[in-house]
């Protein structure tokens, strides 16, 4: 439940930024939609029904499902990456973007 | 031995970008590498071809882990058609590239190799994880190419380009997660027919299908295309439209085919969307007052009659689909190669600046009334017979209303196109070859200062580029070199017009290994 609460929150916090004038407030708000998959990935995982991946803990098939934490992985350096990129993109732009005045 | 080298499809262009990211000069052997890579890889797609003739599913499992938990590289018939389609138009349209001089920009060619291995690996990959991956390495090149090359609107284009396809990835995303929630496996083979079974996985896939369908520009998530396509440069424009959205509609006839089976509760509803695709996509481009928009539209619309093959799921209408998706790559780049040529020479795009080409440019003239004629679907050209199966397949499924469609959106591309051949090609000559610095660079300076300033590399370059033109040829005409690449690809359209028999029965052979999916579930996991 607490996942799926987060998710929510992060979804709705990045929709309304990514509706927002500027591109610099719409990279944040990817950044937050892309957290928002993370966790969305991790709960796909299976949580609840998932011990800690300890040795002797627990029997290997109760163990945390590493794929989704590989693709985590593999999402979060995508979304570094273009973070990056929309902000170099709203630096070089800045001059010529006119969605940031109001009409 | 052929299926081994299924994943250098992917890695060796890569790995030339990577090379070429760091090692800049000499510019010649820059562009062998360039070529060259790509030049092997449609080699290798013809082999695919051959191999993959019949029925025989080719995999290469990464890392020699059993199938099923192996990451795996499948190429059946259809992924090799395509393989072989986008290899063969990267090369034209880098060659273009080259002879307009858009790669003395050292970045194109790295960021290009980059784009075109990603579009390999999505072609080829059999995992839905695999898929989001590859798709995102085609598209950060892209980003980077879009707001690199082009006019003065360069930085607004790739504004909208960027945030609307980082939200299309976003959901795309969102969907593999629900996947993997809901069945616990990313694996195309392992998620065969699983959408007909279970209402969740349907939900869940279909959250996919429609981050593919907002890259593909079904309407009504097409406004972006229109909007960023005619403000790059027109080599990467040229680009893009063979290959961007047909990706994802690669992705989607896959998925639609492996993941759901074919189920046909959903097909009514698709046929009606790709109905509104391509009425609306024919109908805003007769409006439209550059040769680029009026394509970019032209553009929507065909994705509408490409999407209607899987929208009449059956061997007919998969065949015809495919027949018709390789058709309108071929003729869509040739058509924006033509325009390129003539904004290369000419300095503009816009309908009412130009005129009279015809007579001075008769290459040209040729090779874009052919890619015209084929668009609209006028016999000998590919058009036509990748418009009469699609009516076929509609007659055979009953969808009468899709086939009026088809018909009167041919209509409307008529008008468009005629519209462009009209103001552009005959009349009165209204410009003469651009000799002065290049109408982008003027109202460029004047315009955006300090986008020129905030992006210097770009400007000086664009410059430079015009400059160095000015230098090196006397400017009058269109140069034959710079008109070959549209006319090769008008040639090529006319060769599968004349020659439709052969190419329908490869595309009948990919439609077989869509509606039955068993070899290819044997071939990735064994049973």
């Amino acid at each position: 439940m607490t996942l799926a609460l987060g998710i929510g929150v992060l979804v709705a916090g990045g929709v309304f930024l990514v509706l927002q004038r500027g591109l610099v407030r719409i990279t944040f708000g990817f950044v937050l939609l892309g957290h928002a998959a993370n966790l969305l990935f991790l709960a796909a995982g299976g949580t609840q029904r998932r011990e800690p991946p300890i040795e002797g803990t627990a029997a290997l098939g109760q163990m945390a499902d590493p794929l989704p934490q590989a693709f985590v992985l593999t999402a979060i350096v995508i979304t570094f990456g273009i973070t990056i990129y929309l902000l170099v993109l709203a630096a070089a732009g800045k001059g010529d973007d006119d969605t940031e005045r109001l009409p | 031995m052929i299926a081994t080298a299924l994943p250098l499809v992917f890695a060796a262009p890569l790995l030339a970008s990577a090379i070429l990211m760091v090692v800049h000069r000499p510019i010649w052997a820059r562009r062998a590498v360039l070529v060259g890579t790509v030049g092997a890889v449609l080699a290798y797609g013809v082999v695919l071809v051959a191999a993959t003739n019949g029925g025989t599913v080719l995999v290469a499992d990464i890392g020699l882990w059993p199938g099923g938990i192996a990451i795996p590289f499948v190429a059946d018939m259809f992924s090799a058609l395509m393989v072989t389609a986008t290899a063969l138009l990267t090369l034209v349209c880098v060659a273009f590239g080259i002879v307009a001089g858009e790669d003395e920009q050292h970045y194109f060619a790295p960021f290009v190799l980059a784009l075109y291995g990603g579009v390999a690996g999505a072609l080829l990959t059999g995992d839905l994880f695999n898929l989001f991956v590859c798709i995102e390495v085609m598209l950060l090149p892209s980003y980077v190419l879009i707001s690199m090359f082009g006019g003065e609107n360069r930085l607004k284009a790739g504004r909208i380009y960027i945030t609307y396809n980082l939200l299309a990835s976003a959901v795309f995303l969102f969907g593999v997660a629900f996947v993997y929630g809901v069945i616990g496996t990313v694996n195309f083979a392992e998620l065969a027919g699983a959408a007909k079974e279970s209402t969740a996985v349907a939900v869940a896939m279909g959250v996919v299908l429609v981050a593919l369908a907002m890259k593909s520009g079904v309407v009504p998530v097409h406004g972006w295309l229109p909007r960023t396509y005619p403000e790059t440069s027109p080599a990467i424009a040229a680009i893009f439209s063979g290959l961007h959205t047909k990706v994802g509609i690669y992705a989607i006839y896959r998925l639609y085919a492996l993941v759901y089976d074919g189920d046909e509760r959903f097909l009514g509803f698709a046929v009606l969307f790709m109905c509104l695709t391509m009425a609306f996509g024919a109908m805003s481009a007769v409006g439209e007052d550059t040769i680029r928009s009026v394509l970019a539209f032209n553009m929507v619309s065909g994705i509408g009659y490409i999407l209607l093959g899987v929208a009449l799921f059956g061997p007919l209408g998969l065949a015809a689909g495919i027949f018709y998706l390789l058709h309108h790559m071929v003729v869509k780049t040739s058509l924006f190669l033509s325009a390129g040529a003539v904004e290369v020479r000419y300095g503009t795009q816009r309908l009412d600046e130009l005129g009279g080409l015809a007579g001075r440019e008769p290459l040209l003239a040729f090779a874009f009334v052919g890619a015209a004629l084929s668009l609209i679907g006028m016999p000998p050209f590919s058009g036509f017979a990748g418009k009469f199966v699609l009516l076929q397949a509609s007659f055979a499924e009953s969808a009468y209303f899709a086939a009026f469609i088809i018909l009167a959106a041919s209509l409307l591309t008529l008008l468009s196109m005629g519209r462009v051949w009209n103001s552009v090609f005959w009349g009165p000559v209204r410009r003469e070859p651009d000799d002065t610095t290049g109408t982008a660079a003027v109202t460029g300076a004047a315009d955006t200062d300090a986008v020129v300033a905030g992006n210097g590399e770009g400007g000086a370059v664009l410059q430079k580029r015009r400059t160095h033109a000015k230098a090196t040829s006397p400017l009058t005409h269109v140069s034959p070199a710079l008109a070959a690449p549209a006319l090769v690809l008008t040639l090529v359209s006319l060769g599968i017009g004349l020659g439709a028999e052969g190419l329908l029965n490869l595309t009948q052979q990919a439609a077989a290994g869509l509606t039955d999916t068993s070899s290819y579930i044997e071939a990735v996991i064994g049973r």
